[in-house]
């Protein structure tokens, strides 16, 4: 009775995030219904927006970096059996790196962007891996202290921008890097992108889709954290240390929230905002989720909600009865559904397969096809 | 600092406390019986915009505080089932939920009232007034112990009353009651509590039953109690407070209370000190004060400062064996 009825691996891998996210946008058309609108209008207009024009898909481009960094993120650490929640406040403070990169932008471009990569990678790492020390070292829940984190570094940065940063006249913002030290945007090669703000950190967003795949699969310490994910008496058994561990993936988590700010404050906003965030790194976990913490599945579900979110600001444009925090909304459905509900449809998928093949020959648990599905969907994960 | 500068600072941290107080006792609740709670604070923001769009359209603060708590705990019930019954990840469930709660009351709001989300202001008769207690007037000329009475004990909402009711009531039935008991051993031993023939299942599902209502109380308290109007994400992490004071108060009802207490003063002081020279220290920085209930909660955690130790079973689904 123990063992799970197998669904194909297509069905476990692509069809059941599938249906989890499109259930997230069902109920997301309920609401446009609700209010009073079209939900297959509103569609339209979204998508319209997100991928209709170069300006579009641009901004789309834009916001599906920021949130591959922080998808990947929480990708890593889950990787490792830890849940991240601190993504928001990595980036944050992060966000300090442009004070690094304001020191050298009258030199080259470049320079600041190297200078700021480091620092902000450097800064998140620091800011997750206390964390991680803690969970590791003392058993204080990751969850927990990284959550704090995030209260800790809304803090810590409002006082930085308010008393230590400030630019003189302006209180809670730094000063703007100089034109020089500015990254290119997509658009000065390619008009093709209008006035969106794409810019040269979607190549570093690639890089490090790339990365975390070779590290997580091709590595030792890769293997290590999979390990350590999925089975941590297997990994204390096989003499791999979990402190050292969970502070490294945490810090590396950490180091790619950081890079946050060098797509949006350095490459964008050119300057230190308060709350220059604004939500990217809580997004992370829809998308590390959705993407079923595989760096593949993140670059899908990123642009997912690159394009929701810049559909959703076209939506409430063209809609104004339809306010842009839709998103949000469709945001914490495929949270529910593809994080704490994944198996919602299992039970129902796996009576369908079975109805339509015979149990195979050479059957690993006894499945009379009969009454087998119900409680073979209830009891599934037991044992 | 006069005594009624001191009674006035007490005044505003009771005030402050009381959110965090019954969003606490609701997590209490869930985290006994072995269900972790990330979400009070959603379930306190879609509380506190239901209580407020309730109240503005009926003009009934009685009836908003019913949608409050239907809202509430059909948000908990939303937990339950997947924490429970589908065996789901109870955090990732309840991110989920503040996230819904965020994103679908600037939406309605939005929809609604066409105030950017801000619902209409309510007029004193159409929220919960302060209650003016007995004797109030007699007590007036009593010094020092009348004036007490007259600035902090008198003259609150009742659900400031209902909250502080509600840590002995709490404290009761945790410890003397057999509902209380098996809420316990829920969350210590599920599998003992089964084996005594009791559903570790319906078990929890009550516990979440009476979260939602606390955390419904707790939300109303914000937009129909203490304000009179909802506005777009009007919780702004006292959800998370809670749960710090929770931990803080190593689930239990009366540490509950202190702590709460505690955090209330923080707040209501940085309020107070906001703009204010010290001598020697120059101007204190309200971020400090504004960060210490999560630098404490961290410290507890990591068994710098004493030790919270977390009812053994939370966080994990039950599995009933058959």
């Amino acid at each position: 009775m123990s063992a799970r009825t197998e669904l194909p691996r297509w069905v476990t891998l692509a069809l059941m995030p599938a249906l989890n996210v499109a259930l997230a946008f069902v109920i997301g058309g309920l609401v446009v219904l609700a209010i009073g609108e079209s939900p297959l209008e509103a569609i339209q207009i979204l998508m319209f927006g997100a991928f209709g024009y170069g300006e579009g898909w641009g901004f789309t481009l834009h916001f599906a970096t920021n949130f591959v960094f922080t998808g990947l993120a929480v990708a890593l650490a889950y990787q490792a059996g830890l849940f991240n929640i601190g993504v928001e406040g990595q980036a944050y403070v992060a966000g300090l790196a442009l004070v690094a990169g304001l020191a050298v932008d009258q030199i080259h471009w470049s320079v600041v962007l190297i200078t700021t990569t480091l620092v902000a990678m450097a800064l998140g790492a620091i800011w997750a891996a206390i964390p991680g020390y803690l969970q590791a070292k003392r058993g204080s829940h990751i969850v927990i202290t990284t959550i704090m984190f995030n209260f800790i570094a809304a803090a810590f940065m409002s006082y930085m921008l308010t008393q230590v940063f400030s630019r003189p006249g302006a209180n809670s913002e730094t000063e703007t890097l100089d034109a020089i030290g500015r990254l290119p945007l997509l658009r000065e090669f390619m008009p093709f992108f209008g006035r969106s703000p794409v810019n040269i950190t979607i190549f570093l967003a690639i890089a490090a889709l790339i990365g975390v795949y070779y590290l997580i699969w091709h590595t030792k310490l890769g293997f290590k954290i999979r390990v350590l994910g999925q089975n941590p008496n297997a990994a204390r058994y096989a003499g791999i240390s979990a402190v050292s561990i969970i502070i490294i993936t945490m810090a590396l988590s950490g180091a790619l929230a950081g890079m946050v700010a060098v797509n949006e404050a350095v490459g964008v906003q050119k300057r230190l905002i308060i709350g220059y965030v604004g939500g990217y790194g809580f997004v992370g976990i829809a998308v590390a989720f959705m993407g079923r913490s595989h760096p593949v599945g993140v670059l899908l579900a990123a642009l997912l909600f690159g394009a929701l979110f810049q559909g959703g600001q076209e939506l409430n444009f063209e809609m104004p009865s339809v306010s842009s925090d839709l998103v949000v909304i469709i945001q914490a459905l495929v949270i529910l559904f593809t994080g704490a509900m994944s198996e919602m449809f299992r039970p129902a998928l796996e009576r369908l397969f079975i109805r339509a093949k015979p149990p195979p020959e050479k059957a690993v648990a006894p499945a009379p096809p009969a009454n087998q599905p119900k409680s073979s969907g209830e009891q599934g994960s037991g044992q | 600092m006069s005594y009624t500068a001191i009674l006035f600072l007490l005044d505003s941290s009771v005030r402050l406390a009381v959110p965090l107080l019954l969003a606490g006792l609701a997590g209490l609740y869930s985290e006994r019986a072995g269900v972790v709670d990330i979400g009070l604070e959603g379930k306190m923001l879609g509380a506190a915009f239901a209580a407020a769009a309730a109240a503005a359209v009926t003009g009934s603060a009685w009836i908003g505080l019913l949608a409050a708590i239907g809202v509430s705990t059909a948000m908990s019930m939303i937990h339950a089932l997947a924490s429970i019954n589908m065996r789901g990840n109870q955090i990732i469930s309840g991110v989920a939920l503040n996230f819904l709660a965020l994103g679908t009351t600037i939406v309605l709001g939005d929809a609604w009232f066409k105030r950017g989300g801000i619902t209409p202001t309510l007029s004193l008769d159409q929220r919960f007034g302060p209650i003016e207690l007995p004797f109030v007037a007699e007590a007036a000329n009593v010094p020092i112990i009348g004036e007490l009475y007259v600035q902090l004990i008198s003259g609150h909402n009742i659900l400031v009353y209902v909250a502080f009711l509600a840590v002995p009531v709490t404290a009761w039935v945790l410890f003397k009651t057999r509902f209380g008991l098996r809420l316990r051993a829920c969350g210590e031993n599920p599998t003992a509590l089964d084996t005594a023939g009791i559903s570790v299942y319906f078990l929890r599902y009550k516990a979440l039953v009476v979260t939602g209502v606390l955390c419904g109380l707790a939300g109303a308290y914000l937009s129909i109690g203490q304000g009179a109007n909802f506005t777009d994400n009007m919780t702004a992490g006292r959800g998370f407070i809670a749960l710090a004071a929770l931990i803080f108060a190593k689930w239990r009802p009366w540490g509950l209370l202190n702590t709460c207490l505690l955090f209330g003063f923080l707040a209501s002081l940085q309020i107070r000190l906001q703009g204010l020279e010290l001598p020697g220290i120059g101007q204190v920085p309200v971020q400090a004060i504004q960060a210490l209930p999560y630098i404490l909660t961290v410290v507890l955690l990591a068994g710098l400062v004493g030790r919270a130790i977390p009812p053994k079973a939370i966080g994990q689904p039950y599995i009933k064996e058959r």
